[in-house]
């Protein structure tokens, strides 16, 4: 007799042929990888066009070999002209923002995992879930197409902001066919990860196995639910102004485009368009996309530390209202992006307020986190490591959204590598160590094999030095005056800054190369590495109660009973100091009394 | 820390009598393996959370859409005054009238579901009607466009014109998109595999073009 709750599932067959096992499948696990890879792919190409940015930054006339490969008239004789410069700049914060920290924390992490963390067999709508991928991998296929469609990318920025980007070619190179593929490519995105949320929120809600109560939910899936409700909101909005975009450029529209606008000498046809309102609309959705980025990785860290701490956070659901109270406010402080935008002074004061009220809830996580750390025997290890990591990088890089929440400070502040610095250090290193914890945690879980503990560290220690260095000088860059989104620094007042831009440039190199410690560890541990056990790191929750890898159905048929909450550490128990979700042996705390 | 554990009361839906079976209605329906599954407990479909996921992400799209155009009417003087073609008023009175036979559809498949013999229920009927006056709202917009093609009015002649078309289009898509699953829906009810969560979930997007249809000929009727 079958619970109706794994009837309730999604009750698919294990696949027999090679294109259901590993092409297009239905298997959330399957999927989950599936997007792991498209991240890593997409990774590579952002690191590479930002080592390319990073040069020219350093040595502008210098002539990059093989450059002249990549763009038809961006690089005569080799040397980066500006155009192409903001082309990459472009593409790297694209690729990066949509294709890795949307995709790996949330899609690739929440796919594989979700489902076992809540018992369930797979997602509720397998189909809706493998049509997310392959949705997505269409839009980075459209995205990859504007490198070698026209004057190659759009060079608007990853925030478009009209009228630059919706002219047309009259803006300059890129500008004819790249703001078309680039928001056909994003329009094509949001629907991928709309098709994600009707997956992750049903799951959550309806999918849970006996005795799973909404708290007894692990962290992790608290944090995928929560990015779930954001993207589900967020991406709807992106979604039409990338269509009304379009329209602009190929419909002879004005949203966007306002009357009167001169541009190289030619007058342009469009009339009566708000520029402001482009801006309001992306970062309506802008904002929280970076806590879609982020609140997965506060879940993988809060996961990881617990189970190398032994002990559970100081306490569970504060950390869960927190990352809550975090997504709700996100929607209220979009403004902070459109300070010195010519928006009305006052609204200034409006975002400005909930944008220092958002610190509220990020600092109580932090606190929790060093709180619980306190007096805990913290096993050392390449994940836990990458935990203290995030925790490193998201104070530093909260620290300095603390002066740009405020407009006074912002009007000196904007567009310099002030904020440049603080973005890299929330979401390009918080973000991407709580990636890279996750992989090394949940590694042998999903490949059935370990990584390589001691390569893993290295990767770490030089990694952490690496992006210090890349970063930290970039808030004095930006105190300096130095202006972002520039490709040369011509001007006198910045000339002396050149040299810091070189060792920046260095640092990146350095920290890129460190990177292929961690491929090969990835590639060599993927068919080399040591077998896995289903529980090598004694965890709690339920993806450690069964095989490395799972079995397709999870759970190999059983019916999953949950009885405690997920983080019984530091307890007597037949198995050590913790007792398992689905075990039904009740405990005593090991500082109880005798 | 307190660490004594009871087991978990497992939370126990009362039955609701008819059609309230655990996989989603409709009685026991013969699986496609051929054994006979006895259901013991209720769980939720999850296409009941998923229908409204879907609905919140379609919401924010159009909120979006109404934000776009009142800012953009407030952004210059060019905003100039568009009648409405009476045809739409026609066509909102076709969509209501679906809602109306779909429900009636609804009511006799709940029947027929259940082991009613009675073959003059005859239930995809009203399926079908439903779909064809689907058909006919389409059919009527297109209609509404093609006026305003005669009266010179083209998806970019000025911002009035341009969100008409771009907000009565994007409806129209979404419309099209619940007639493809209204044909999945007729579908799995001639194989009598119809789940009442399936038919379910069609009923409330389905109402829900409705009440969105009302709201933008109410915006565009005030706005434009």
């Amino acid at each position: 007799m079958h619970d109706i709750s794994t009837h309730a599932a999604a009750h698919h067959g294990p696949p027999t042929s090679f294109i259901r096992k590993h092409i297009f499948s239905l298997d959330h696990k399957v999927i989950g990888k599936q997007y792991y890879g498209l991240g890593l792919a997409a990774v590579i190409i952002g690191m590479v066009l930002s080592w390319l940015m990073r040069i020219h930054l350093g040595w502008t006339n210098y002539a990059i070999p093989g450059l002249h490969l990549l763009s038809k008239n961006g690089a005569p004789g080799n040397i980066m002209t500006p155009e192409l410069y903001l082309q990459l700049m472009t593409m790297h914060a694209t690729f990066m923002v949509f294709f890795v920290l949307t995709v790996v924390p949330f899609a690739a992490f929440g796919n594989f995992f979700l489902p076992i963390h809540t018992g369930a067999e797979d997602m509720p709508f397998p189909h809706f879930n493998m049509m997310s991928f392959w949705t997505t991998f269409v839009a980075f296929c459209v995205m990859m197409l504007s490198f070698f469609v026209g004057d190659g990318p759009t060079l608007g920025g990853w925030t478009q902001y009209a009228p630059l980007s919706a002219v047309g070619a009259a803006a300059g190179p890129g500008q004819g066919s790249g703001p078309i593929i680039w928001a056909l490519s994003i329009a094509i995105f949001c629907v991928g990860q709309l098709f994600g949320s009707l997956n992750f929120i049903p799951n959550v809600l309806d999918l849970r196995c006996k005795g799973m109560s909404m708290w007894r939910l692990p962290m992790p899936t608290w944090a995928w639910f929560i990015t779930s409700c954001m993207g589900l909101t967020a991406f709807s909005v992106l979604m039409p102004a990338c269509v009304m975009l379009i329209l602009d450029h190929v419909a002879g529209t004005s949203f966007f485009v306002p009357s009167n606008l001169v541009i190289n000498d030619q007058l342009q046809p469009h009339s009566g368009g708000s520029t402001l309102l482009w801006q309001h609309l992306f970062w309506f959705f802008g904002h929280p996309e970076v806590y879609i980025a982020i609140v997965p990785g506060m879940g993988i860290v809060s996961h990881v530390l617990i189970t190398n701490m032994r002990k559970p956070m100081l306490s569970h659901r504060v950390l869960i209202y927190s990352m809550g109270a975090l997504a709700v406010l996100s929607y209220m402080v979009y403004g902070h992006h459109m300070f010195v935008s010519g928006m009305n002074p006052v609204s200034s004061l409006l975002f400005s307020f909930p944008t220092l009220l958002i610190t509220i809830p990020s600092t109580i996580i932090v606190l929790i986190w060093i709180g619980s750390l306190y007096g805990a025997k913290l096993r050392i290890n390449s994940a836990s490591l990458f935990a203290l990591g995030f925790i490193s990088m998201f104070i530093t890089g909260g620290v300095s959204g603390f002066f740009l929440a405020q407009p006074a400070i912002q009007i000196l502040l904007h567009a310099t590598y002030f904020v440049v610095a603080h973005f890299h250090f929330t979401m390009a290193i918080a973000a991407i160590f709580g990636i890279f914890s996750g992989t090394y945690f949940w590694f042998p879980k999903m490949y059935g094999r370990m990584m390589n503990d001691k390569l893993g560290k290295l990767h770490f220690w030089l990694t952490f030095i690496g992006v210090y260095c890349i970063f930290m000088p970039m808030h004095y860059l930006g105190l300096a005056g130095n202006v972002r989104r520039y490709q040369a620094f011509v001007v006198d007042y910045m000339q002396p800054l050149v040299g810091v831009h070189q060792f920046i440039t260095i640092a990146a190199l350095f920290t890129g190369a460190v990177q292929l410690i961690f491929l090969y560890n990835l590639i060599h541990s993927r068919f080399w590495g040591e077998p896995a056990p289903a529980n090598p790191w004694e965890g709690t929750s339920l993806e450690w109660s069964v095989p490395s890898p799972p079995p397709h159905d999870n759970f190999g048929g059983r019916h999953v009973v949950v009885y405690h909450d997920p983080y019984q550490y530091g307890v007597q128990s037949s198995t050590g100091d913790y007792v398992m979700q689905d075990s039904p042996e009740q405990v005593k705390s090991a500082h109880e009394e005798p | 820390m307190a660490t004594t554990v009871v087991p978990p009361k497992i939370k126990e839906h009362r039955s609701r009598g008819l059609g309230t079976s655990g996989n989603g209605g409709f009685g026991n329906l013969v699986p496609s393996d051929g054994s006979p599954r006895a259901v013991q407990e209720y769980a939720p479909p999850p296409s009941k959370t998923g229908i409204w996921v879907v609905l919140a992400a379609i919401s924010m799209t159009f909120a979006a859409f109404t934000s776009a155009l009142v800012v953009r009417q407030g952004s210059a003087m060019d905003w100039h005054h568009l009648t409405l073609p009476r045809i739409l008023y026609f066509n909102t009175l076709v969509l209501l009238a679906s809602g109306v036979t779909l429900e009636m559809a609804r009511r006799r498949i709940a029947v027929f579901m259940s082991g009613a013999k009675n073959l003059d229920l005859n239930p995809p009927r009203w399926l079908y009607f439903t779909m064809l006056l689907g058909v006919v709202f389409v059919v009527g917009q297109y209609v509404a466009w093609m006026r305003l093609h005669s009266e010179g009015l083209y998806l970019a002649t000025n911002p009035n014109s341009s969100f008409f078309y771009l907000l009565t289009s994007v409806h129209a898509l979404h419309v099209l998109g619940g007639l493809i699953g209204l044909t999945y829906v007729i579908r799995k009810l001639r194989r009598v595999t119809l789940r009442r969560s399936t038919l379910d979930t069609f009923s409330y997007y389905w109402h829900f073009m409705s009440i969105l249809w009302v709201y933008l000929l109410l915006l565009l009727w005030m706005k434009l």
